[in-house]
């Protein structure tokens, strides 16, 4: 990490000297005033536009840069997931963007110089019918063509790797085959966001929690307003003050409808709840991360011990994050299913954070018709996985002015051409 | 639990109908642009507040109805009649019903 304001390099001699001398700890990130002007501004802190604000200023020397965010850092999506990367899709075009993704996550502990204890510690993703089987071969085909290490393996050695897994033929959702990952694996979703925020911060981008964006000015558009199609970005309104600024990013997750609607702009994403939960700690004996399309359920445990769950989003569009008792029943018989030696574990908490899900369950990236105003969004239920890749692209995209190839396929004008990139095999567990 | 008011069957469970998006008009296939079909097809309006849309009761009198709802608090309202601009209020027969306090989920990892 070299920046401009360095702090105190992390590292177990450091720890050690300010432990023995009892010195306090800088704050990692500085807390400026709004400027009257950037040259660019990121709305949204969480992964995505700390990634975009990190990437800007480390790899094209764009430092004038705002991050914005109406709660905190991270906050959003990037508190609220269940930490699980991979990067074994079902197109080629999402195999190649994960795969960069995956790359980042791994060497991020050194190059960002904070622990965000990547585990590598495998990915199954269950197969209980004949279709899903044939779904599994097919991924397996096109990852393996990408050299991504990935294979269908049966019942038996899902058996060894998941002990704790029914694999027994009597079940009402016999495992028939697995897709095996083993690069995928998990990540401690805060440490990314705080790893993020202090390089971007080192290299002098402004971070501003609590400033919530109320209006995006634009002139020259064809609404009454001067907003929409052919419009250009001339500032930001927010709650603490006006900013002109000619570079918006909008990396909004389920608020994204939202924002781009200040400039006059309608995307294709409706927002939906993703509801997880965590139960009390236990030994660890789950290995892996456990996937299951069918019964709608994924799986991991921390570091801490507990389980981690996630399901399928919510069958509505909605902004309310209220968890529900329907989740929860469902949630518990169907990992009974795979694991009922946890029946006597109790949940602790349960929670949901919003989705921007798009039509084909791909993300939707880069320029949009209002000139200025870009995207990072439609990321639904796996936009954490693709964070570090997004925010590279993102900078590239808004430096060179122009698509870089990896987001290509995720235009917004696809939807105008019918060139959809239909993902929802196997990005989504509700289906 | 989101309790949606059906007008034949009642409050029911939001899982025993089927979500069918917002509710907009078609353009006509004659005489429409791409540009018009694309919107109608791909955009939404996804509004933090009062939304139109349609529910289909799966489960029940498999009647499909528009209701609106308010994408943040869960309230429910009937859409105006046609010429009226005022929606009718439902009471109490719609809505989430809450699970522990949802103040306590605030800012959970």
């Amino acid at each position: 990490m070299i920046g401009t304001n360095r702090g105190p390099r992390y590292s177990g001699a450091g720890l050690l000297w300010r432990g023995l001398r009892k010195s306090n700890w800088p704050r990692v990130w500085r807390d400026t005033p709004l400027k009257k002007s950037y040259d660019v501004v990121v709305v949204g802190g969480g992964v995505h536009g700390l990634a975009t604000a990190y990437y800007l200023a480390a790899n094209h020397g764009i430092t004038n840069v705002a991050v914005l965010d109406k709660a905190y850092l991270g906050s959003g999506g990037s508190g609220r997931n269940t930490a699980i990367v991979r990067s074994n899709y079902l197109t080629p075009e999402g195999v190649a963007f994960y795969d960069r993704s995956l790359a980042l996550y791994k060497s991020m502990s050194a190059d960002l110089n904070l622990n965000v204890m990547f585990s590598e510690r495998g990915h199954l993703t269950l197969a209980h019918t004949d279709s899903a089987v044939r779904t599994m071969r097919w991924r397996a085909e096109v990852n393996k063509l990408q050299n991504i290490d990935s294979s269908v393996i049966g019942p038996d050695e899902i058996k060894k790797i998941a002990p704790s897994l029914d694999t027994s033929p009597h079940t009402r959702y016999p495992i028939l085959a697995a897709l095996y990952h083993p690069p995928g694996g998990t990540i401690r979703h805060d440490a990314v966001v705080w790893a993020y925020a202090r390089a971007a911060d080192a290299y002098g981008v402004d971070l501003h929690q609590k400033t919530e964006v109320i209006d995006i000015e634009c002139a020259g558009g064809s609404n009454p307003d001067g907003k929409g199609e052919g419009a250009k970005v001339t500032g930001v309104k927010t709650s603490k003050g006006d900013i002109s600024a000619r570079v918006v990013v909008n990396c909004t997750a389920g608020w994204a409808g939202l924002i781009a609607g200040m400039a006059g702009l309608k995307l294709p994403i409706t927002t939906h709840p993703l509801q997880a939960a965590v139960t009390e700690p236990v030994k660890v004996f789950l290995p892996t991360v456990v996937v299951s399309g069918s019964l709608h359920v994924y799986v991991s445990q921390t570091d801490r011990g507990e389980l981690v769950f996630g399901a399928s989003v919510d069958p509505f569009a909605t902004y309310d994050m209220g968890g529900t008792l329907d989740f929860t029943e469902e949630l518990a018989g169907h990992v009974l299913e795979l694991m009922p030696a946890v029946s006597k574990m109790r949940l602790l908490r349960q929670w949901a954070g919003l989705c921007d899900i798009t039509p084909d369950y791909s993300p939707v990236m880069g320029f949009t018709p209002v000139e200025g105003f870009f995207c990072d969004v439609g990321w639904g239920t796996y936009g954490f996985k693709a964070g570090p890749v997004s925010g590279e692209q993102m900078a590239k995209c808004v430096a060179d002015q122009a698509t870089p190839e990896l987001i290509a396929p995720f235009a917004l004008s696809r939807f105008e051409h019918g060139m959809l990139v239909g993902e929802k095999g196997a990005a989504a567990v509700g289906h | 639990m989101l309790l949606v008011p059906c007008p034949n069957c009642g409050p029911r469970n939001s899982a025993d109908l089927t979500y069918r998006g917002e509710a907009s008009a078609r353009p006509n296939p004659a005489t429409t642009t791409p540009k018009e079909w694309r919107d109608y097809l791909y955009s939404e309006d996804n509004p933090a507040g009062w939304l139109k849309e349609t529910w289909y009761c799966s489960s029940g009198c498999r009647r499909f109805f528009a209701v609106e709802r308010h994408t943040v608090t869960s309230e429910f309202r009937e859409p105006p009649l046609p010429g009226s601009k005022t929606p009718k209020p439902l009471g109490d027969v719609g809505g989430r019903a809450v699970v522990g306090d949802a103040s306590e989920l605030e800012g959970e990892q």
